[in-house]
């Protein structure tokens, strides 16, 4: 009698653990396909060598408040075209100190960055962008082009960035510049 | 008193009355124009009188056209009776009874040794009551209209456009005229018994040009003296409300081209003329249109969307929403056009549905108001934009392509499609014609930015399908500029030179659409 306990007991186990590895397996998988589109720019620390750097344009803007203005500035170098894009625009929209001032709202977070072989960029900001921005028609123009010429100017890859907030595109920041479709370099926002 | 203190008393008594009357005369200004009474019997003139920067008449120069009677009170009221119904007047009071009603003047009667004066209000505000026959006061050119007379007021605006010139001359009310040319001059014969204009009504112009000057020959003619270049006129007649336009369109001598002159020569008397400078285009446009009906006007922003927001607390929705009306009432009054705002409260509309409500409407104009922010505190200016598309975009639009649909009745026809955001490609050279216009209404009245007309891939406009600007009427971020753009001042101001932008606009859209 104890001698059958033991057995039943001993397949429970079994079967337990042969489940619960299963699960174990599975539950991974399910959670790289709900989320593809961060897989598609891995961290910097994963590809980048440490210490390495290149010189990349970044714009601020200028002292009239009009236009932008470009300072170079050492970025961490990146693996490939979509490493250095994400690089750049976390250099780009990462806070400065006075006397730069940035277009890119406060507190704006990079999600993702996807280049398509047509040499289009699609940037994935947090919703501080939009929920951030002062609004005004020149600082929206500010702000997109910032990050439009940031990789256009930078990246011969890149011919035209697409802004999107939160994974999705949108229609504006604050109700003036269409971000309906990729946008190409535009220096004359640029002294 | 002996013999020789009376010549002394005498010269005394002179003096003082020479200075009492010098003192009559210094606070009492001679008048210093006149009234013009016009009337089925005639033309009367009326002296009018300075008095502390308002202008008099005498009561006494009333009663002989008017058939009044004028009767100082004992307590020193002044009655004036016509067909027994009275106006009182109180010295001191700025005020006048009219059958017992009282009406407010501009100032209060003034005594000028036995005359009373009364301000030239007081017949339009209160003889205009009592009088019988319709009295209308037009006090910028002095002048009275008394009863059924036909007196329009003309207006002439002039605008030199290179090889072409075109003269509008407005009469309101409508008044027929006829033009015809007498040698050097235009005669502008109107229907009228008389006309309220200024003369000159133009200042005199360059000599070598197409027209010199227009002049008042009489009562009811004009003539415009044209100059060397003149080569032909064509006019064009239409109602505008109650305004009668005629615009004459002047077409000047193709410039004749001298051999340029050695500086060593002597200077010799030309034959032709010297050449005009570089005579810029006409502003003829791309789509044949006969008029402009309709106009959008959308005030930026609304409901939850605030827009940018001024230091204390202005906003931007605000701003656009008051700027919007103000338009459209001093648009839809004078010009008589239909106005259709976008939004006339405090709610959020989307942008498509702000284009889709100019286009449904078949606007012939799109405007949108807007207050711009910065970064930067001290960037200030107004400044306008125009849509901008990408190169492939464009192409796609330019290429276009037309579709074959069947129609009622049977048969097909072929309709031109355009996506409907790049409607605005096809109507952007208007767009920047329309803010080159408002950019010069603007200049000199507001504060403008360095860079006033720019383009951009702008939602709002993109959809529009009729010419379409945005204007930024300031920075809201600039605590000055946030100050002046919520004064009724600048809102005047802006709306005044968005109007006659809207009439330039008008005026040479009419002209790029006559065949």
């Amino acid at each position: 009698m104890i001698a059958r306990r033991l057995l039943a007991v001993g397949v429970l186990l079994i079967t337990a653990t042969f489940v619960g590895t299963m699960v174990w397996l599975r539950v991974p998988r399910v959670t790289s396909r709900a989320t593809p589109r961060v897989a598609a720019a891995p961290s910097p620390a994963a590809t980048a060598p440490p210490g390495r750097k290149i010189k990349a344009r970044l714009f601020y803007v200028g002292d009239d408040g009009l236009r932008l203005t470009n300072v170079e500035r050492d970025i961490a170098y990146g693996e490939g075209a979509t490493e250095q894009a994400r690089e750049i625009i976390a250099a780009q929209i990462a806070p400065v100190i006075e006397p730069l001032v940035s277009a890119v709202p406060h507190g704006t977070a990079l999600r993702a960055v996807f280049l398509t072989q047509g040499g289009e960029a699609y940037v994935d900001l947090s919703r501080d962008v939009v929920s951030a921005h002062p609004g005004g028609t020149l600082n929206e123009l500010l702000t997109v082009y910032t990050i439009v010429n940031a990789l256009t100017v930078n990246l011969p890859a890149v011919t035209s960035v697409q802004l999107l907030v939160d994974g999705k595109e949108v229609d504006t920041l604050s109700g003036h510049v269409d971000l309906r479709q990729p946008l190409t370099k535009n220096l004359s926002w640029v002294q | 008193m002996n013999a020789r203190a009376i010549p002394q008393l005498s010269a005394a008594v002179t003096v003082a009355l020479l200075l009492g009357l010098a003192a009559v005369l210094s606070s009492q200004a001679p008048p210093s124009a006149s009234l013009t009474l016009l009337s089925k019997d005639g033309r009367r003139a009326i002296p009018i009188s300075i008095v502390a920067d308002q202008e008099f008449v005498a009561l006494d120069d009333l009663t002989g056209p008017f058939q009044i009677t004028v009767h100082e009170e004992a307590l020193g009221a002044v009655t004036v009776s016509y067909k027994g119904k009275t106006i009182v007047l109180t010295p001191d009071q700025a005020l006048a009874s009219v059958s017992g009603r009282l009406v407010s003047l501009p100032a209060p009667p003034s005594r000028s040794g036995r005359r009373w004066l009364v301000p030239l209000e007081f017949i339009s505000r209160a003889l205009a009551l009592i009088y019988d026959v319709r009295l209308d006061l037009r006090k910028p050119s002095h002048l009275l209209v008394v009863g059924d007379v036909r007196v329009p007021r003309i207006t002439v605006r002039y605008d030199p456009l290179g090889n072409a010139a075109r003269l509008t001359i407005d009469a309101t009310p409508r008044a027929g005229s006829t033009v015809t040319q007498d040698g050097d001059h235009l005669t502008i014969k109107f229907d009228a018994d008389a006309l309220d204009a200024l003369n000159p009504p133009l200042p005199p112009q360059a000599p070598q040009g197409i027209l010199q000057a227009v002049r008042i020959v009489d009562a009811t003619t004009m003539a415009v003296d044209l100059g060397p270049r003149f080569a032909g006129f064509r006019t064009t007649s239409m109602p505008v409300d109650a305004t009668q336009r005629l615009v004459i369109d002047l077409v000047a001598q193709a410039p004749i081209e001298t051999a340029p002159s050695s500086p060593a020569q002597p200077a010799q008397p030309t034959p032709a003329p010297p050449a005009p400078p570089a005579p810029e285009p006409p502003p003829t446009f791309g789509q044949p249109t006969s008029a402009i009906h309709t106009i959008a006007i959308d005030a930026g922003h609304g409901g939850d969307d605030e827009g940018v927001k001024s230091g204390d607390g202005a906003k931007e929705k605000d701003l656009t929403l008051a700027v919007a009306r103000r338009a459209k009432a001093v648009v839809e009054t004078r010009l008589g056009l239909r106005v259709l705002l976008t939004r006339d409260d405090d709610r959020n509309v989307p942008l498509d549905e702000r284009t889709a409500i100019a286009n449904n409407n078949k606007a012939d104009l799109f405007i949108s108001l807007h207050a711009n922010g910065s970064m930067r505190s001290t960037t200030t200016g107004a400044s306008i934009f125009c849509a901008a598309f990408d190169k492939d975009a464009a192409q796609a639009a330019a290429a276009g392509g037309a579709e074959r649909l069947p129609t009622f009745g049977g048969g097909s026809r072929d309709i031109e499609l355009v996506p409907w955001d790049l409607a605005q490609t096809r109507h952007l050279d208007r767009s920047e014609r329309f803010a080159e216009l408002l950019e010069q209404q603007l200049h000199d009245r507001v504060p403008l930015s360095s860079r006033v007309i720019d383009r951009a891939p702008l939602r709002v406009l993109e959809s529009a399908n009729m010419p379409a600007v945005l204007i930024e009427l300031g920075y809201l971020t600039n605590a000055e500029q946030a100050k002046l753009l919520a004064s009724d001042t600048f809102q005047v101001t802006a709306v005044q030179a968005l109007y006659e932008a809207i009439v330039r606009f008008r005026d040479a859209y009419a002209a790029g659409g006559t065949p």
